[in-house]
């Protein structure tokens, strides 16, 4: 690490030198994650190195495509790859996830089942299968509710009504008897929603939450989920492919490639001054609805990396139009730490930020 | 110009079938009556959210499918009902690409074999011999033409893509249908393949149906735009007046609905139409017009007539009692309002003119680009 990055890191809460008995002033803290699965080809690093922090109240968007490790970071911070079946090590995981002032990794893992459902839930891509066919929705979410409350049925089935209703299911009373098999699509996210916000989560994490809907379902959902957390104020985590869902929801932006964060900042400067020529790339990859557009798009060329071998270097070198602007073939042999790009903005490139800034502004955003 | 592909009143109804007799008991009515044209070297786009018939109105088109009632019409041809043998030599000139990389691709076969498959079929000896074609076609897809001897488990997903276009492209088609060409792919490899779609239709000439759900790329990529909903098409036009004077509520409320990657517009939100509900079950469409249960500007004669399709304007055809005034805009980016005067037809002479106040959407003083 350079020492203007310890300077400006420190100064905004950037993890440095990580201890474990410094908890963090942020609601969440995620220093230096990573979570690499051993395989028979090979150690799979699906998460490399990833810090970020979230405030109660606000909502940060993940973006990446597949196999950026964006779905293992939300598995991770829940906890749910630390013990595999039979309690066997499925992940070999390390650094820390502070939340609320409490380390998760390091913690009993019973500490972290208690916590999981009543401090932190959880929103899947797909209801269908991530609800149990065998019960009826209802049933559901009253056992998400009894596993921390002490209450009786009687009030669990008042509460999960109330919530049914709440995120908008009609007749919550009568679905309530229902099987997920009974519910369309988009019921059956709202359903979801309302599990996981049964006991009152600070920390929501949605993957994909949208992603298998259609678009006036989507809106409906995004829409649903912003009420929600004016009305909760918790923390979320949202985790998408689709820039205009994060566009629409999140507070700060963090771009993942190759298991680590290539670009962090507020939303509107990651749209309006990205910093790290994959931002570029995703930007430029993306047809628009919202003008008409005559111009070709300017796709990323080659493929995502493998992430039992991740590229030396920079891990986007091999993709990256710019490899060979810093000199010395600096981009293959060493990997760019997250430096200050900005206002609370950081980017992992190795290009000054002048050249940067001056490439963004002349020759890609006036062909977007 | 003489129309590539025309298509008359197309119905598929799937019988549903119950009981020990299999009594027909119902049908799902998927496509419900369909007219279009797809003209030469253009590119149609169909949109439509799931379930609306938009890929079973594919693949009664390529006749994967064998249409219950209506006629499809190919360079003046009827196909409609063509049994297996007469159909051959039309496959050369239909071919379709699939939406998923990894179904459409038998995995026990090489790329070699899979792209050369429709010459043994058609008993075509390309010029050269078959290898060297099937190379041709690998590199004009952007693969590697040495790659001829992997099976598709060795590539990636855009790559596989790249050989469900070469194996469309091998026997030179005239019209070529891609059902959600790009919606399994991430977004870096997604403009990848549509740019080696808009390349190949320049170089070959190719006349496209694409079918997606994405109205980004749909707005990208076609010249014009069918809208369906419940298997029916209830708006088509050219892109330009569709995505910038949308006149059927449906079309507009579905482009509201798209998030814009844009954090700055997050203050636009007032002007989204949330359309209530989910779509109704095909089994049995609601009568009269069939967005009627879920359109904010529906009257009585919504639900006991069904509007038929009719040229509103010109190159913009709409199925709808009460269509979109000119003057009301979806989307901020597109401010400069249509000046076109509405042929009138009895069915647009009977439909208010005027903007309706009670429109949730009539507040748009959201910034514009």
């Amino acid at each position: 690490m350079t020492d203007k990055l310890t300077k400006t890191g420190a100064a905004l809460g950037e993890p440095v030198a990580p201890s474990k008995d410094a908890p963090s002033d942020a609601f969440l803290d995620v220093r230096d994650l990573k979570i690499h699965f051993p395989t028979d080809d090979g150690l799979v690093k699906s998460v490399d190195g990833l810090s970020f922090q979230l405030e109660k109240g606000k909502t940060l968007g993940i973006v990446g495509e597949s196999g950026s490790g964006k779905s293992v970071t939300s598995l991770g911070i829940m906890g749910l790859h630390t013990v595999g079946q039979y309690g066997r090590q499925k992940a070999r995981i390390s650094g820390e996830i502070w939340l609320n002032g409490r380390e998760l990794l390091s913690a009993d893992p019973d500490e972290v089942r208690r916590m999981r459902g009543r401090e932190m839930a959880m929103i899947f891509q797909d209801p269908l299968s991530a609800m149990h066919p065998y019960y009826t929705v209802g049933h559901q979410i009253v056992e998400a509710y009894r596993v921390h409350h002490k209450v009786d049925k009687k009030t669990a089935r008042r509460r999960a009504v109330e919530l049914l209703d709440r995120v908008g299911i009609p007749e919550p009373a009568k679905r309530f008897e229902n099987y997920p098999h009974e519910f369309s699509g988009g019921m059956r996210q709202r359903a979801m929603i309302a599990m996981a916000l049964v006991n009152n989560p600070e920390l929501l994490i949605a993957d994909e939450p949208t992603t298998a809907l259609d678009v006036t379902v989507q809106a409906q959902i995004l829409d649903l989920m912003r009420d929600l957390q004016k009305e909760f104020g918790s923390a979320v985590v949202i985790i998408t492919h689709d820039l205009g869902v994060v566009a629409e929801l999140a507070d700060d932006i963090l771009v993942m490639y190759g298991g680590r964060c290539v670009e962090r900042g507020p939303a509107e400067s990651v749209f309006y001054e990205p910093q790290h020529p994959y931002t570029w790339g995703l930007l430029g990859s993306m047809p628009r609805i919202d003008r008409e557009q005559t111009e070709r798009l300017i796709p990323v060329k080659g493929n995502p990396p493998s992430l039992i071998n991740i590229p030396s270097g920079c891990a986007f070198n091999p993709r990256c139009p710019y490899a060979d602007v810093p000199k010395g073939g600096i981009t293959r042999t060493q990997r760019p730490e997250l430096a200050l790009a900005g206002d609370r903005h950081f980017s992992a490139c190795h290009m000054p930020q002048e050249e940067r800034t001056r490439i963004w502004t002349e020759e890609i955003a006036p062909k977007l | 110009m003489e129309p590539l592909l025309k298509v008359t009143g197309l119905k598929k109804h799937f019988p549903i079938k119950k009981g020990l007799l299999q009594r027909q008991t119902g049908a799902v009515k998927a496509v419900d009556g369909i007219d279009f044209e797809v003209l030469p070297g253009e590119t149609l786009g169909v949109v439509g959210e799931s379930g609306c018939g938009k890929s079973t109105m594919g693949r009664l088109i390529t006749r994967l499918l064998e249409p219950t009632d209506g006629t499809v019409e190919f360079q003046g041809k009827d196909i409609s009902h063509l049994g297996v043998g007469g159909m051959r030599p039309y496959r050369r000139d239909i071919q379709m690409i699939f939406q998923d990389p990894y179904g459409s691709l038998n995995p026990r076969h090489t790329v070699g074999t899979i792209v050369s498959a429709p010459f043994k079929l058609q008993g075509v000896e390309p010029e050269g011999g078959v290898r060297k074609e099937v190379q041709r076609l690998l590199g004009l897809v952007g693969l590697n033409p040495e790659h001829y001897n992997r099976y598709p488990h060795e590539f990636s997903g855009g790559q596989r893509q790249r050989i469900g276009i070469a194996r469309a492209l091998a026997l030179k088609p005239k019209l070529v249908v891609a059902d959600e060409p790009v919606s399994a792919l991430d977004v870096s490899i997604q403009a990848q393949v549509v740019n080696l779609l808009d390349d190949l239709q320049q170089e070959l000439g190719l006349t496209y149906v694409i079918i997606a759900h994405d109205l980004s790329v749909i707005r990208h990529v076609s010249d014009r735009i069918a809208v369906m909903y419940l298997g029916k098409i209830v708006e088509l036009a050219d892109r330009k007046s569709l995505y910038e004077n949308p006149m059927h509520p449906y079309t507009r409320a579905l482009m509201s609905a798209v998030p814009i990657p844009d954090p700055r517009r997050r203050g636009a939100k007032s002007e989204r139409i949330l359309l209530t509900g989910d779509v109704p079950s095909p089994i049995a469409p609601p009568a009269g017009c069939r967005f009627h249960t879920r359109c904010w500007k529906a009257t009585e004669v919504c639900k006991t007539q069904e509007p038929p399709l009719v040229e509103l304007r010109p190159g913009q055809r709409v199925a709808c009692h009460h269509p979109e005034n000119a003057d009301s805009l979806t989307i901020p980016g597109a401010r400069e309002s249509v000046e076109v005067s509405i042929t009138k037809k009895p069915e647009a002479a009977e439909a208010p003119k005027a903007a309706e106040p009670a429109e949730p959407v009539a507040k748009d003083d959201a910034p514009g680009e």
